[in-house]
């Protein structure tokens, strides 16, 4: 699903649209089309305290729950539920990241791309609640990818998955057990989602890949 | 990256630190229940192996085989070469096995660069003559970074050798490692001296990008890394020093040499050794010694070659599709 973002995206343009008029609730005409701006941080900040929430209930407080998020985004987001659900439960939860690169269905398409990391309790996975967090759940793809790299690392009693984002149009039999925003999107539209420890502001921005030079591809 | 690897020079800055970052997240892997990956499934790596080797051969396929390819192994004893088959008809009959990489060892220089021309799959030289042996100096330039650089995202990750000294000690003329070494490691930033006697250092060696000494005990004080080359003496023709015992007194590595080192410098020896030539026993099993750490590291670094030669599009580099 990062395969969709494209590489970079102008975010000081995306601030100038958000100010120049109010935001269209129709796609606009892809010609003009700008990138629009669809959740703000305190947006961002909500939805994820809602899936910490939703995360404790489903799990008796957050028991046995490791949450493994996948580079690169994935990771700050399942750091920042881990520090949400120990605000409430006043203990830490184990939490870490899962590189799928290796266990990816389109490698072949690309060329070799370098690799993220994984980065698992000492403890290992057996028997933990594992909860795959990402920002974007688009065709299914990664979350595939995800639990095969998984099934290398041991054997959990359960697996979840807490995405950011549901844009839809799955290509695999996926679905989410937690969900920021269901945001429905044409194909041709990109979401990019940034964080503030990766790209230094929180905003979740909905564009077309009209431009076909930043477009990494499918 | 290239779709072969024959030479260290074919490598970028951004190319070798890119092998080393990949190589520091495979290495994690032996940590792991499941030491294996499947990234290469269903590709099929040929070992081509005309000159005697154990490390380098069963480093390579351990590597291919933890990323799931299928590895043929061929050694030209037993094989039709020894009936006289030439390297190019052996060449044509792996390229008709639908060989995606073929890596290859043979005694003659220019024989990975020759079978590049003949086959379809990646070349990985692993070895030829006097040439060079990259994926060694990768491995070498991967242990150096991870002891004297730390490992991890916080310390290693996107760094080179910048500022580093290496001094590669002994018999320069008939190292494949030396070169493949000199050019590697001054691609990543760090100053190399080559410390032999003259009769060991190639003609062409004012034209490489390191400096020279044919004194060891001038350099040791300034050393973050020395790197001990094996006397090859199956490649001499010819009398090279008067003898063993003195070769050895000038630039064999004993206790006495070791101990001038900096505190943190470490010791390399691609191996195999001559305990009590080039590196005296108790320098070999010393903690500064990264001999058997080499070893594990080539594993590593194998597979963060193979990966990115064929982990990816089947080369769109020539243009057309095939």
């Amino acid at each position: 699903m990062h395969a969709l973002h494209p590489a970079r995206n102008q975010a000081a343009g995306v601030d100038g649209a958000a100010g120049g008029g109010p935001a269209r609730p129709d796609p606009p005409d892809p010609k003009t089309a700008v990138p629009k701006t669809v959740l703000e941080p305190a947006e961002i900040g909500r939805a994820l305290t809602r899936i910490a929430h939703e995360i404790l209930e489903r799990t008796d407080g957050a028991a046995d729950v490791l949450l493994l998020g996948i580079p690169t985004r994935g990771v700050p987001l399942s750091r920042r539920l881990a520090e949400r659900i120990e605000r409430v439960e006043g203990r830490p939860v184990p939490h870490g990241s899962l590189d799928i690169t290796m266990y990816r269905d389109d490698l072949r398409l690309r060329p070799a791309r370098a690799l993220g990391r994984t980065e698992v309790p000492p403890e290992g996975i057996d028997g933990a609640v594992v909860v795959i967090v990402d920002d974007v759940l688009y065709s299914g793809r990664t979350v595939r990818a995800a639990l095969d790299a998984l099934n290398d690392l041991g054997r959990p009693r359960a697996v979840q998955l807490a995405v950011l984002i549901d844009r839809g149009h799955r290509e695999l039999p996926v679905r989410p057990d937690y969900v920021g925003k269901n945001l429905p999107t044409s194909k041709q539209e990109v979401v990019r989602v940034l964080l503030t420890e990766v790209d230094s502001q929180d905003a979740v921005i909905i564009g077309r890949a009209a431009t076909t030079e930043q477009r990494s591809g499918t | 990256m290239n779709r072969h690897l024959i030479s260290a020079a074919d490598l970028s800055r951004d190319d070798a630190v890119l092998i080393l970052d990949t190589s520091d997240e495979l290495a994690r892997l032996a940590d792991r229940p499941i030491k294996k990956l499947p990234t290469l499934r269903g590709r099929t790596v040929v070992n081509l192996f005309f000159e005697d080797s154990t490390r380098t051969r069963i480093s390579f396929e351990a590597a291919a085989k933890r990323l799931s390819a299928d590895v043929i192994n061929f050694s030209a004893k037993g094989s039709s070469v020894a009936k006289g088959e030439s390297l190019k008809d052996t060449a044509l009959t792996l390229e008709a096995m639908g060989a995606d990489a073929v890596i290859i060892r043979h005694g003659a220089s220019g024989a990975a660069h020759r079978l590049a021309g003949w086959v379809r799959g990646s070349v990985l030289n692993a070895g030829d003559g006097t040439h060079e042996h990259p994926t060694q100096a990768l491995l070498d330039a991967f242990t150096i970074r991870r002891r004297l650089r730390g490992t991890g995202a916080a310390g290693a990750r996107g760094a080179g050798l910048d500022g580093l000294r290496v001094t590669i000690v002994g018999d320069v003329l008939h190292s494949r490692v030396a070169r493949s070494n000199v050019l590697l490691l001054s691609t990543l930033g760090a100053e190399v001296t080559l410390a032999a006697p003259p009769t060991l250092l190639p003609l062409a060696v004012g034209s490489w990008p390191c400096a020279v000494s044919y004194d060891l005990d001038s350099e040791l004080s300034k050393s973050d890394v020395v790197m001990m080359l094996r006397v090859q003496q199956e490649r001499m023709s010819a009398a090279y020093f008067p003898s063993v015992r003195e070769y050895s007194r000038r630039y064999g590595l004993d206790a006495a040499r070791m101990a001038r080192l900096p505190g943190h410098a470490i010791v390399m020896h691609p191996g195999p050794m001559n305990r009590g030539v080039e590196i005296a026993a108790e320098v070999a099993d010393s903690v500064r010694s990264t001999i058997v750490e080499q070893v594990a590291n080539g594993v590593t670094t194998r597979m963060a070659v193979l990966y990115l030669l064929l982990g990816g599009t089947e080369f769109p580099a020539t243009g057309e599709a095939r």
